[in-house]
């Protein structure tokens, strides 16, 4: 196991460094001078001149993309250039919106998905199985923004039971702020968890149908304990590497939908880096993403081998 | 006295007729032998006693144990008879245990759900279980998963689950079918054993009469979904009263007519070849070890011979045979066509063409997608251009065979297996190749049909004065088709010779082992009945 | 024959639907969708305008068909360039299964799968702008791993098969194998998946639109549809209901096409014994 994890660990490593040099060449090197990018085509000389020696543009390549990494290890992410504070302060903020979000929104849909994934496997042909399926297959075909507005428009607008967005800060208590990240998470999760049922149920069902779970039968098991003592763990195999795939449509789609919400979060953050042509603050942010993504699937990878004992070689 | 009467089973599913009134007792304490070919209804029997139908099953008929008839039975009272009156084993060793439990787990588990012991209690009788399956605690620990047992093993496993709670009857469906012939010797042991000192009724379900005649006490032959003869053992075997029955000895017995001239010009020449893989490995800083799959083989085969080589799974045939079809490169030694020409991945097509091959498994051979013409003509692909006569050639190809012109313009989904068998012998023949490597080519068949395809194949070979290297773990149809044998073992060739001399007088203590663990049927139960008995 | 599943002559009509009314836009819609008309602006749907119009007055009806046209070309030419991309890279590294070039295929897929289309899309943006063309690009990116594994799934089972090996026996070569034996035989598998992959390009191109890393302005686009609603929800909440219906029902549409086809072209159903 231990072996599988350091495998693993060092798999996450090379992940971590190619990526980190696909987003730095295409912000740093695709512009060609991402100083002159930055403030556009009526910059005076003089003042992208003093923005390349700010963003030290007159190194090597090599020496900024050290420099660069260096940097983020130690917590340094450099100084945005719209805001004029160190980068990483403002993503700390931000990531204390997104992150409970995307985390609300995946335990949201895993609550939701396992109990009705199973439920339409053990009663396979049913009426209520036609109804998840039918549900879990228009779930599939919303988007998750036009959703969350749906839900502004009933629960906000004409039953006023939330408010139609924003975000009290954490500093204001754990309830309220839960609160205004339910609409959220909901409009989150349950396009999710209807991709999640379906796949709970197929897997269930394909496990069903494996040798063991007639072995099972004839050792004496009920129908009802064959699923509970050998269906399930196995099921749960195919089932893991969704939720980690679901993760990052999850942080994804959060950064879409604090839109409708008007939240604070890493979106807001970065679209606004974008039309402000912000390149330091996108390239850290994106950085930041694609390593919580990374993170995600080697976590996975190790409740993967902790699930299948197949994974985990005896030394 | 039996313990179990069946009467009248009559079963459909999904409107389809799979048995019709099949009835047979068995007695307390006694091997009961099922035995017929496949989608005879012989598994379907036993599903049925265990009331694990498939959906769409309809069955009628009674099967009386202790006055109760089970099918008259609610789930729940079958669930508690289920494992703990009557065990089942299954086939597929490979897939039968739940590869994310320890095997103590699964063996305890039996125990538990029937409410015979607690948790700690069924671990320990679950050790007991696996020592007496021949799984000592040293080397098979209670923690071991699935995945780190070999296929016997998985299978020892199994049956110590299904007798944990003492049943009184043993349901095994085929289960040494997918084992190692020396492998199924020891589990034929082990369930005989567990009859005669447990007292245990034993149903065994298998194709093969050989296995039935050493282990069962009474015998029943299925057809079509009936029981057509039964009796006990010795006697049906000697009678043979159905005709069904006798036909049925005479394909397992049967051995093709042959009259061999071995020429001298050599086709292949295997010369120390040696082949290893490295496997994963074991520290993260040791040295990587290594699979010597092939030691130094040599060998000639020469125009007109047949030439066998047998051994079981993982003694390096498979990797022999990938290399001799120029599919794998070798680390040592050579392998020459003709004697002269290197076979290797790099040969050229032409040459190739003197060298084709029948596989095994008549349903992964063919892609599904092309027309009989296509699939058959495939192998044109080594010569220079395509034959001017193609069409002619295939129409000729399958004649050859025993099939019609007409089947070229048919998919390979029309055929049953044993046709297809034949379409793949016609792809072989194509060519007109000097030799052919038959890699467990009759293996996947029914007796009655490998006996046709066996024909067939030396019909072809006197014919066409063709090379065979027939690849089998079967010892009686290489005997029934061979001229000379060789025995592999942990990639080695460890005996070879004259394959009469080589089964008569066997020299090294593994062809011995091997030939010991082939079951027989008595030679004396078959005489003045068919030609002679096999092994 | 067996009949067509419902699921299939369900979803294709729905799909249908939403493909005529973009062809049909390309040379006639009811209204304009340039025109602005201030006196008609944010009309509920009625006699004169089916749909309603906008806070423009455009009429929501002609724009739903032109951005059917939009969301359809962004995931179509996003389906094809992951299969021209991701088909090759799967068959290429099944047929070196276990090789270095398999590894590298596979890490590298691995790594693209780290990236969210919203993460490239907002690299792409960030550097050149956004753009109907770099949504593109971005989901296109984004399918081309998803199509290379499961051709190399569907691959790698079919190179167990002993018609492969015969084929290796008859002198072909890994490339023609490829093309000759595998690919027919996957192609099932593709198709089922680019349905799949053809309905996530209409949600992927409508969520980057909303966003505003996708088509721009005056091209109309169903996700920009959305996000110009928002602010009116409360006054013309029928603005913002109409475009999400369209994306639900194509979507819908798609899945549930997926869904037939699988059922009459999955090879498990169809093995033939």
């Amino acid at each position: 196991m231990l072996r599988f994890a350091l495998q693993r660990l060092v798999s996450l490593t090379i992940s971590l460094i190619v990526a980190s040099m696909v987003i730095f060449f295409v912000i740093e090197v695709i512009p060609g001078d991402p100083a002159a990018y930055m403030l556009g085509m009526n910059a005076q000389p003089e003042t992208i001149a003093a923005l390349r020696r700010d963003l030290g543009l007159d190194q090597a390549l090599f020496t900024r993309y050290l420099g660069w990494i260096g940097g983020m290890l130690t917590g340094d992410f450099g100084t945005s250039y719209t805001y004029r504070v160190p980068v990483s302060e403002l993503v700390l903020a931000r990531m204390g919106v997104s992150l409970p979000l995307t985390v609300y929104a995946l335990v949201l849909s895993t609550l939701i998905a396992f109990p009705v994934g199973l439920i339409a496997a053990a009663r396979r042909g049913s009426g209520l199985d036609a109804g998840i399926m039918g549900a879990t297959q228009l779930g599939i075909a919303v988007p998750n923004f036009w959703f969350a507005m749906l839900l502004v428009l009933f629960f906000s607008i004409t039953l006023q039971w939330f408010s139609a967005g924003g975000f009290p800060g954490w500093d204001r208590g754990f309830w309220v702020n839960i609160k205004a990240l339910t609409l959220p998470a909901v409009a989150l999760a349950l396009p999710q968890a209807s991709i999640l049922a379906r796949v709970m149920r197929s897997a269930v069902i394909e496990t069903l149908g494996q040798d063991y779970i007639r072995t099972a039968r004839a050792k004496g098991l009920s129908a009802r304990q064959t699923v509970v003592r050998h269906a399930l763990r196995n099921a749960l195999i195919p089932v893991l590497t969704i939720i980690g795939l679901q993760f990052s449509f999850l942080l994804a789609g959060g950064i879409i939908i604090e839109n409708v919400f008007f939240l604070p979060g890493l979106g807001r953050l970065i679209f606004q880096a974008i039309t402000q042509r912000d390149l330091i603050v996108v390239e850290s942010v994106v950085m930041l993403l694609v390593f919580a993504v990374i993170l995600v699937t080697f976590l996975v990878d190790l409740a993967y081998a902790a699930a299948d004992p197949r994974l985990r070689r005896r030394a | 006295m039996s313990l179990i009467r069946v009467e009248n089973l009559s079963l459909d599913i999904h409107g389809t007729p799979i048995l019709r009134d099949v009835s047979f007792e068995i007695p307390q304490g006694k091997v009961f032998g099922l035995v017929g070919e496949s989608g005879s209804g012989k598994s379907m029997t036993s599903l049925a006693l265990m009331k694990l139908l498939p959906e769409g099953g309809d069955r009628s008929g009674r099967a009386v144990m202790d006055g109760r008839d089970l099918f008259a039975l609610d789930e729940d009272t079958m669930c508690g008879i289920r494992g703990n009156e009557i065990g089942m084993i299954f086939q597929e060793p490979m897939t039968a245990l739940n590869p994310v439990q320890t095997i103590g787990d699964q063996v305890a588990e039996a125990l538990i759900i029937h409410g015979a012991a607690t948790r700690r209690e069924a671990l320990t009788l679950a050790r007991e279980k696996l020592d007496r399956v021949g799984l000592d605690g040293a080397r098979f620990p209670l923690d071991r998963y699935p995945h780190e047992l070999s296929g016997g093993q998985r299978q020892r496993v199994c049956i110590a689950m299904a007798v944990a709670l003492r049943p009184r009857l043993l349901i095994a469906d085929e289960p040494t079918t997918a084992l190692d012939v020396t492998t199924q010797a020891q589990i034929l042991d082990l369930l005989r054993g567990l009859v005669d000192e447990e007292g245990m009724s034993l149903l065994l379900i298998t194709h093969d009469l050989a296995v039935v005649a050493g282990v069962a006490d009474h015998v029943a032959v299925m057809q079509h979904g009936r029981i057509v003869e039964q009796g006990t053992t010795e006697a049906l075997f000697r009678t043979r009263a159905h005709d069904y029955t006798q036909r049925l000895f005479a394909a397992s017995a049967h051995r093709p007519e042959r009259e061999p001239t071995v020429e001298d010009e050599v086709l292949l020449e295997v010369d120390s070849v040696r082949r290893s893989y490295a496997l994963p490995r074991r520290s993260l800083f040791g040295p990587t070890p290594v699979l010597e799959a092939v030691r130094g083989v040599s060998f000639t085969l020469r125009r007109g011979e047949s030439l066998g080589l047998v051994g079981e799974s993982g003694c390096g045939k498979s990797t022999l045979t990938r290399a001799i079809l120029g599919l794998e490169k070798v680390q040592g030694g050579s392998i020459r066509l003709y004697g002269r020409e290197p076979i290797s991945p790099t040969m050229p097509n032409p040459l190739r063409a003197g060298l084709q091959v029948v596989f095994q498994d008549p349903y992964g051979s063919f892609n599904p997608r092309w027309k009989v013409s296509r699939l058959v003509s495939e192998p044109f692909h080594l010569m220079p251009q395509t034959p001017a006569d193609a069409r002619d050639r295939i129409n000729e190809a399958l004649t050859e065979v025993g099939l019609t012109p007409a089947d070229a313009d048919k998919y390979i989904h029309e055929f049953s297996g044993g046709q297809r068998q034949r379409i793949a012998i016609a792809r072989a023949l194509i060519n007109r190749p000097d030799l052919i490597v038959l890699d467990e080519a009759v293996s996947a068949l029914d007796v009655r049909v490998r006996a046709q395809i066996l024909d067939l194949l030396a019909r072809l070979q006197e014919s066409h004065q063709l090379g065979y290297l027939f690849i089998s773990h079967d010892l009686h149809v290489v005997r029934a088709i061979t001229d000379r044998v060789m025995v592999m073992k942990s990639g080695e060739i460890v005996e070879a010779g004259e394959t009469e001399t080589v089964f008569a007088n066997p020299q090294h203590p593994y062809t011995r082992e091997l030939i010991a663990a082939t079951p027989v049927i008595p030679a004396d139960w078959t005489e003045g009945k068919t030609h002679e008995t096999l092994v | 024959m067996k009949r067509l599943p419902m699921t299939l002559i369900a979803g294709a009509a729905l799909t249908g639907v939403f493909a005529l009314a973009a062809l049909i836009s390309m040379v006639w819609t009811p209204y304009s969708v340039e025109g602005m008309n201030i006196a008609a602006r944010l009309q509920a749907p009625g006699a004169a305008h089916w749909f309603g119009t906008d806070h423009f007055g455009r009429d929501i009806l002609s724009m739903i068909m032109v951005g059917a046209r939009t969301s359809i070309a962004v995931a179509v030419i996003a389906v094809g360039m992951g299969m021209v991309l991701g088909v090759p890279l799967g068959l290429l590294a099944a047929a070196n299964r276990g090789g270095l070039i398999d590894e590298v295929i596979m890490r590298g897929n691995d790594l693209v799968f780290a990236f969210p289309a919203l993460v490239i899309a907002i690299l792409i943006t960030a550097v050149f702008g956004p753009s109907a063309v770099n949504a593109i690009i971005a989901i296109g990116i984004f399918n081309t791993p998803v199509f290379a594994r499961v051709t190399r799934g569907g691959a790698l089972s079919l190179w167990t098969l002993d018609y492969i090996r015969a084929a290796e026996v008859a002198g072909k070569g890994k490339v023609r194998i490829s093309v000759e034996h595998i690919l027919p035989n996957i192609a099932n598998l593709l198709i089922v998946q680019g349905t799949i992959q053809f309905s996530l390009g209409i949600l992927a191109e409508a969520a980057l639109s909303y966003v505003g890393l996708g088509a721009q302005p005056p091209l109309p686009s169903w996700g920009r549809m959305l996000a110009e609603a928002q602010t009116m929800i409360s006054f013309a909440p029928h603005m913002a209901i109409i475009p999400g219906f369209a994306i639900v029902l194509t979507v819908l549409g798609l899945n549930l096409m997926g869904d037939g086809l699988r059922d009459i072209l999955d090879p498990k159903l169809r093995r033939a014994r």
